[in-house]
């Protein structure tokens, strides 16, 4: 008698959810099964990932990081129109860190301006982030959906602090939304419930479970992020169904094996391989466990997490 | 766990005058409402219908599906009236549920209609003489509808055994029986058999200010069992977060705070 693989098969599936314009916009998830099983269900579209930019220099990224944008990082246009024409990025995330009130504190008109300076200059995707600062991101994220109105932007992170306004404004402005949580599916649930009950329409929703770095606790996201798709799926949980958003490149280029140097720590060995190894491995994790779009930073490691979904991908 | 909503009942005087009428709008108010409140099919009992009964079932099932797009539970002991709600429900959004085959060779027929027209069926385990004694004796019952089903084709997942619920003011040894039942219907077959029990049948005859109560609590125990679907009252607000916060608690629901809402 031949081996006959065992399938499961679900009643739930994951929302598709599509940003950007024309030919350039991209779909995301859409899948009825987990992550690559692909012969127990259906996998319309591929996992993507967005090159991560942010509104100044990056003088608090490594230098294995900072290195790769060198020469374009001062300006934020520049610097996505780097990452659209030289490497191929499908799709940009910019974040504007500067916006934080311990950064520059650069005013919500600042950040407007220089969003419409950047989709003026790039043609794939656009995905805005605030700079994870409660009160501030309210005033910053509604002028950015304005200031993005009619680009089908993603824009985020809605928390549950301040939702309200930042929902409202993607309604307004028609842009999808980010709504992240701290590491806890129950308040995921909680939250994606009452951005809905504000009349949001769910297939407009992304879930930032939060990420976290290999070591640093990737396995409590790998964890929430697996039952989140286990709930949409097989428990047919209508709000647990929107795509899953992995943001990895900020958990990685800042803990101590993405910048010590290889004077202090010989034995781990070349700075650079090991940073583009991190953030590699860590998003490779995301992406298995369930996240349909990731927000990257290292060009290297981004090929190697694409090469590796191509594998995955290929029948 | 599965919902199927009562409420549309020839017992209600307010039904009854509907259907004699043939005027939709009370119907369709009453469907909608059941349906919004979360029930997954709803029952329509049109009683024996001795006279017009395929016209009436006709044109129930037609009113009902035009504003609600959920599958329907038909309840009627009419064979052909039956028959003539089967074959104009729209299957778009499930299978029709027949209500309901047994061990009476009278009721044989409804098993055949399953078959013919590719619907769910409920199989109360009671023959045509006395009520079942005890859970062992529910159990013979079904094993013998179940072969009968599998001679007519009708598969065993299709199938929904109901232990026939007693009123727990007159019976009240009953109650454990019918509970004790549900449990042993599911190793009748692999997968488990489904389970359906007419709910509010346990609180017949017990002062009205007590019926949800006592639903509510004697859900939460077949629920604990594996039950699988009941025909209630979705109206009850008590008795669907008595529910909701079973599934929870059974892991068949994630929680957030808000899940009474969902």
């Amino acid at each position: 008698m031949s081996f006959v693989v065992p399938k499961e098969s679900f009643n739930g599936k994951v929302l598709a959810v599509d940003f950007g314009k024309d030919d350039k916009a991209l779909i995301v998830g859409g899948e009825s099964c987990m992550p690559f099983l692909s012969f127990e269900g259906e996998t319309p579209n591929r996992p993507v990932i967005a090159h991560e930019i942010q509104d100044c220099s990056p003088d608090d990224w490594p230098d294995t990081v900072k290195e790769a944008y060198k020469d374009v990082s001062s300006d934020p246009v520049a610097w996505a129109s780097h990452c659209q024409d030289k490497l191929n990025a499908k799709a940009i995330a910019l974040r504007l860190v500067s916006t934080h009130p311990d950064r520059i504190d650069r005013s919500a008109e600042d950040a407007a301006k220089l969003i419409k300076d950047v989709l003026a200059a790039i043609n794939v995707p656009l995905i805005i982030l605030g700079s994870n600062h409660i009160e501030k991101d309210s005033t910053v994220l509604v002028a950015a959906a304005e200031a993005a109105s009619g680009h089908n932007c993603i824009i985020g992170k809605a928390q549950e602090g301040n939702y309200k306004t930042i929902v409202a404004a993607a309604l307004a402005h028609n842009h999808k939304l980010i709504a992240m949580s701290e590491l806890d599916i129950n308040l995921a649930k909680q939250l994606n419930i009452l951005i809905t009950q504000m009349g949001f329409d769910k297939q407009k929703l992304i879930t930032d479970p939060m990420c976290s770095a290999l070591g640093y606790g990737l396995e409590y996201t790998y964890s929430v992020m697996e039952r989140i798709r286990l709930a949409g799926l097989a428990q047919n949980d209508q709000t647990m169904q929107p795509p899953i958003l992995g943001d990895v490149g900020m958990y990685v280029w800042k803990i101590k094996e993405t910048v010590a140097g290889e004077a202090d720590v010989p034995e781990w060995g070349t700075l650079a391989e090991r940073g583009i190894a991190w953030e590699t491995v860590t998003a490779t994790s995301m992406v298995l466990s369930g996240s349909n779009l990731l927000i990257m930073r290292h060009p290297s490691a981004i090929q190697n997490v694409e090469k590796t979904i191509d594998e995955l991908t290929s029948s | 766990m599965i919902i199927i909503g009562e409420k549309i009942s020839i017992i209600a005087k307010k039904v009854r005058e509907a259907m004699n009428a043939r005027d939709p709008k009370p119907i369709q108010e009453l469907a909608e409402a059941q349906w919004k409140a979360g029930a997954h099919f709803i029952d329509v009992n049109i009683g024996p219908a001795e006279e017009n009964g395929e016209d009436l079932m006709k044109w129930m099932v037609e009113s009902i599906q035009e504003k609600v797009q959920a599958p329907l539970c038909l309840d009627t002991t009419n064979a052909s009236a039956l028959e003539a709600g089967l074959k104009v429900h729209n299957n778009k959004w499930g299978k029709a549920l027949i209500n309901s085959t047994s061990n009476d060779p009278e009721r044989f027929i409804m098993l055949e209609l399953a078959a013919k027209h590719n619907a769910e069926i409920i199989a109360l385990t009671v023959g045509k003489g006395g009520l079942p004694a005890d859970a062992e004796e529910r159990c013979a019952i079904a094993a013998e509808i179940m072969g009968r089903a599998a001679e007519m084709g009708v598969p065993m997942e299709d199938i929904y055994l109901d232990p026939l619920i007693l009123q727990v003011c007159t019976t009240q040894d009953q109650a454990m029986h019918s509970i004790k039942a549900i449990q042993m219907f599911q190793e009748l077959n692999d997968p488990p058999m489904k389970t359906v029990v007419g709910l509010s049948n346990i609180s017949n005859g017990v002062p009205k200010a007590m019926r949800s109560l006592i639903d509510r609590v004697y859900l939460t125990l077949l629920m604990y069992e594996g039950l699988t679907a009941a025909i209630a009252n979705p109206l009850d607000k008590d008795l669907m977060d008595v529910m909701k916060t079973t599934e929870v608690f059974m892991n068949k629901t994630l929680y957030a705070h808000s899940y009474l809402e969902m």
